[in-house]
């Protein structure tokens, strides 16, 4: 396969995938921010959610005041955030259009209406009252395009890099979201009320509440919810569940590429590795945003070797 | 020069039907037509569209916003010419393609042509198309125009002219193919009456064409792509098309890259060379360190891998020389000079307003001719003489006057007509036909081509961005297309006006 093609499928996926992880990440941050005396005000709230969302150096050159309007913006339909939901959607339909021939037509259906409903929603489409069902929209759409591509797409080469780009972006979404309630999952503000509604918070923006009950049958607790969206394989937005499928996704790339290995498959084994023996106990006495630092960037890292081995030819 | 102006016939040369009645090749179709009425007619272009748009059929023009695809007018009443008509025909692309192939190799060697005095010096060395790095270097099995497009009108049942050679990069043949698809779906038994000369082979014929220009240092079977400027190219569509058909990558500019005067493309599995380049970028854009600097289309060093015999571009660099419109008078020259052949198909006589004896005669008859900038292409510079004004004549008079060597005349045609499905019932449209001509070792042409039709009632401009359609193009061996259908048992035959 051209690499230029890889290349467009690979950021089609991961760009369908941030949108969706934006808006999940939004809505936690819109939950707390309404509950009165949340953790440090609502202004941290927002402000965690730029950080976790790699945002926050843009949005500090805006020169604009940690808002909740101003973040939300700047979040959802700013041009000049190249993450933006808005911007996520364009940059995933430009790259499908691309290579439309290599898509199913459900694919680019699902790929090129959500495109054209975004432009055709006005900049109130953001605004407080409209937010919530924006934001579902979004989310609703990131389900319709992964499941169209899992439902109708040959199991070739193209849908393995579609894939890839998927489950990579979601592993490091679920790292980035952890990392953003840090405070709250560890340290002396992780008890109470509170930091109760945070967690559960966090946990929906996985999709994982109900799943949590299923699992364990207990109350919440930062340890068992640290475990569960790092190492619990039947969770399929965990880190170790994500990361299952990066791995398998490269070795099947390098089967069908005559054998080809090289670091991407060497990074991906190890992570794998690192989770499959990782215990939460060492993730805590560490510290969770420590860990959680070191797991991003070689998530980074990993993005970077398959950029180079297979994307820029 | 002959001037066929003057015996024009008065009314356009219908193909269908002409003053003895429904000519043979359409006697099928003009039954179907009498059996079944206009409303059927009607309903098969609407299945027509919904089967274009299901299986993916569109031409797609990407723009910002509305409908991205947007379907080319089809028409449903086929263009239908007989064996013998088509044999005719083929003979005469045969014998025209070889000799502008011969014709763009003494170009760019020995150039015996403007020796011997048949085409003027100064119409090869100031012309734009001629292009110097080609000098002195021949190609792969000589072949410089691997892909042409002829374009022929219809004057009458025996009488057709070549309008324009396209030697560069011809596209719409992808509409010929999807054409031919559509009909065999909505008219299986009529098609199968018919026994229709097939044309879904082009893409085999065009892989086995591109494969016979191998370049020297190609050991194996050769590696075939088709080089696209990108996907806002509005031929884009037909570039994956042919690609798809036949199973090669389509490939962009920054997808290849040469080293060592090799070329590779960038895969997944690492750098894989290329052999053949079907390439649908222009001249100018292949080659940043040999054409225009500026360009990101193209490849830097892809002409020096050329020259070093280690990749084929179809068609080559250059070509464009023979289908230049100050070179078309001179073709049938190029026949008799290089084939010692008479040329088969006709001109359309041209006047070279640079020549005195021709500028008198197209001044003194501005109201019957069309005048032509010789360079350029488009609608721009063009007097169209039975529909301009006086003013306009007097204004064309003063600029032929001052710069002659820029203009060249020719007469109007009176283009034929082929039945088309309009607006209010059946109507006679204008239709041209264009071939398209392969050659590798050997000549092959599919038989038909594309026809297109200029739906507006009485207009002769049969381009698609001005409200031109398409038609298939039947060729149908004789004896054929009589398919037992007696017009008088037809209650609705008066539909069929």
């Amino acid at each position: 396969m051209l690499s230029r093609t890889a290349d467009s499928l690979y950021w089609m996926g991961r760009y369908t995938e941030r949108a969706g992880n934006i808006a999940r990440g939004m809505q936690v941050a819109l939950r707390m921010s309404g509950l009165a005396g949340s953790l440090g005000g609502a202004h941290d709230e927002w402000r965690n959610l730029l950080v976790a969302a790699g945002a926050e150096p843009g949005f500090k050159a805006t020169g604009r005041a940690v808002a909740a309007e101003a973040v939300i913006g700047w979040l959802a339909l700013d041009p000049d955030n190249p993450s933006s939901i808005a911007n996520c959607i364009e940059a995933a339909r430009g790259n499908g259009r691309a290579v439309r021939t290599a898509l199913t037509v459900d694919m680019w259906e699902a790929l090129n209406d959500t495109w054209r409903e975004m432009r055709a929603r006005s900049a109130s489409a953001a605004g407080a009252d409209a937010l919530p069902a924006f934001l579902d929209w979004v989310r609703a759409r990131t389900l319709l395009f992964n499941g169209a591509a899992a439902d109708t797409m040959l199991r070739d080469e193209g849908w393995l890099f579609v894939h890839l780009g998927v489950m990579l972006e979601r592993a490091d979404n679920t790292a980035r979201l952890l990392d953003a309630k840090h405070r709250a999952l560890s340290g002396p503000n992780a008890e109470g009320g509170l930091a109760y509604a945070e967690w559960q918070a966090l946990l929906r923006s996985v999709s994982a509440l109900r799943a949590f009950q299923w699992l364990y049958h207990t109350r919440l607790e930062p340890r068992l919810i640290v475990e569960l969206m790092l190492f619990r394989s039947e969770l399929p937005r965990s880190l170790i569940s994500c990361h299952r499928r990066v791995l398998h996704a490269l070795e099947s790339v390098a089967d069908r590429t005559g054998g080809r290995r090289g670091d991407p498959q060497r990074i991906a084994a190890e992570i794998n590795d690192a989770l499959l023996k990782g215990r939460v106990e060492d993730v805590l006495s560490r510290g969770l945003h420590d860990w959680l630092t070191g797991q991003i960037d070689r998530n980074i890292e990993l993005g970077n070797s398959i950029q180079s081995l297979y994307l820029n030819g | 020069m002959n001037q066929i102006g003057s015996n024009q016939p008065t009314r356009a040369f219908d193909e269908m039907q002409d003053a003895a009645g429904v000519r043979a090749a359409y006697a099928g179709i003009a039954g179907w037509i009498a059996r079944h009425g206009v409303g059927a007619l009607a309903a098969k272009r609407t299945e027509a569209e919904a089967l274009f748009r299901r299986v993916g059929i569109t031409f797609a023009v990407y723009g910002e916003g509305g409908d991205p695809e947007r379907l080319i007018p089809f028409d449903v009443i086929p263009r239908i010419l007989a064996r013998a008509e088509w044999d005719r025909l083929a003979r005469g692309l045969t014998q025209r393609v070889k000799a502008l192939n011969a014709f763009i190799a003494d170009v760019y060697a020995g150039q015996e042509i403007v020796k011997a005095g048949r085409v003027p010096a100064a119409l090869i060395a100031e012309n734009e198309a001629f292009c110097r790095p080609m000098i002195g270097f021949a190609p792969p099995a000589g072949v410089y125009c691997h892909i042409s497009g002829i374009d022929l009108v219809r004057t009458g049942p025996d009488d057709f002219y070549v309008l324009e050679d396209n030697c560069r990069t011809p596209s719409g043949v992808s509409y010929m193919l999807e054409n031919r698809e559509a009909m065999l779906r909505l008219f299986p038994t009529l098609c199968s009456d018919h026994r229709l000369a097939p044309v879904s082979h082009y893409p085999e014929e065009l892989l086995e064409t591109l494969k016979e220009a191998a370049p020297p240092n190609c050991t194996g079977t050769p590696c075939v792509a088709v080089l696209t400027p990108g996907h806002f190219n509005s031929a884009y569509y037909e570039h994956c098309f042919l690609a798809d058909e036949m199973g090669v990558e389509v490939v962009e500019g920054a997808d290849l890259f040469v080293e060592q005067d090799v070329v590779y493309m960038r895969t997944t599995a690492g750098p894989k060379r290329v052999d053949v380049l079907y390439r649908r970028v222009d001249d100018d854009f292949l080659d940043p360190k040999v054409f225009r600097p500026e360009s990101m289309l193209g490849v830097p060093g892809i002409f020096g891998a050329y020259r070093a015999g280690n990749v084929t571009l179809a068609n080559a660099p250059g070509a464009g020389i023979a289908d230049d419109k100050a070179i078309y008078p001179f073709v049938p020259e190029m026949i008799r000079f290089y084939l010692g052949e008479e040329p088969l198909l006709q001109n359309v006589p041209t006047y070279l307003c640079e020549r005195d004896e021709d500028r008198a005669y197209v001044l003194a008859n501005l109201d019957k001719l069309v005048v032509k900038l010789a360079r350029g292409s488009g609608g721009y510079g063009m007097l169209v003489g039975p529909h301009s004004t006086t003013e306009q004549q007097a204004e064309f008079a003063a600029r032929i006057r001052a710069k002659p060597q820029d203009y060249i005349a020719q007469p109007t045609l009176a283009l034929s007509t082929v039945p088309t499905l309009a607006e209010h019932g059946i109507a006679s449209r204008h239709v041209d036909l264009r071939p398209y001509v392969l050659m590798g070792k050997e000549v092959r042409i599919v038989p038909g081509g594309l026809t297109r039709v200029a739906l507006r009632e009485g207009s002769l401009v049969v381009n698609s961005s001005q409200g031109g359609g398409t038609k298939d193009t039947w060729v149908v061996e004789d004896g054929t297309g009589f398919d037992g259908g007696s017009p008088s048992q037809s209650q609705s035959q008066r539909q069929g006006g």
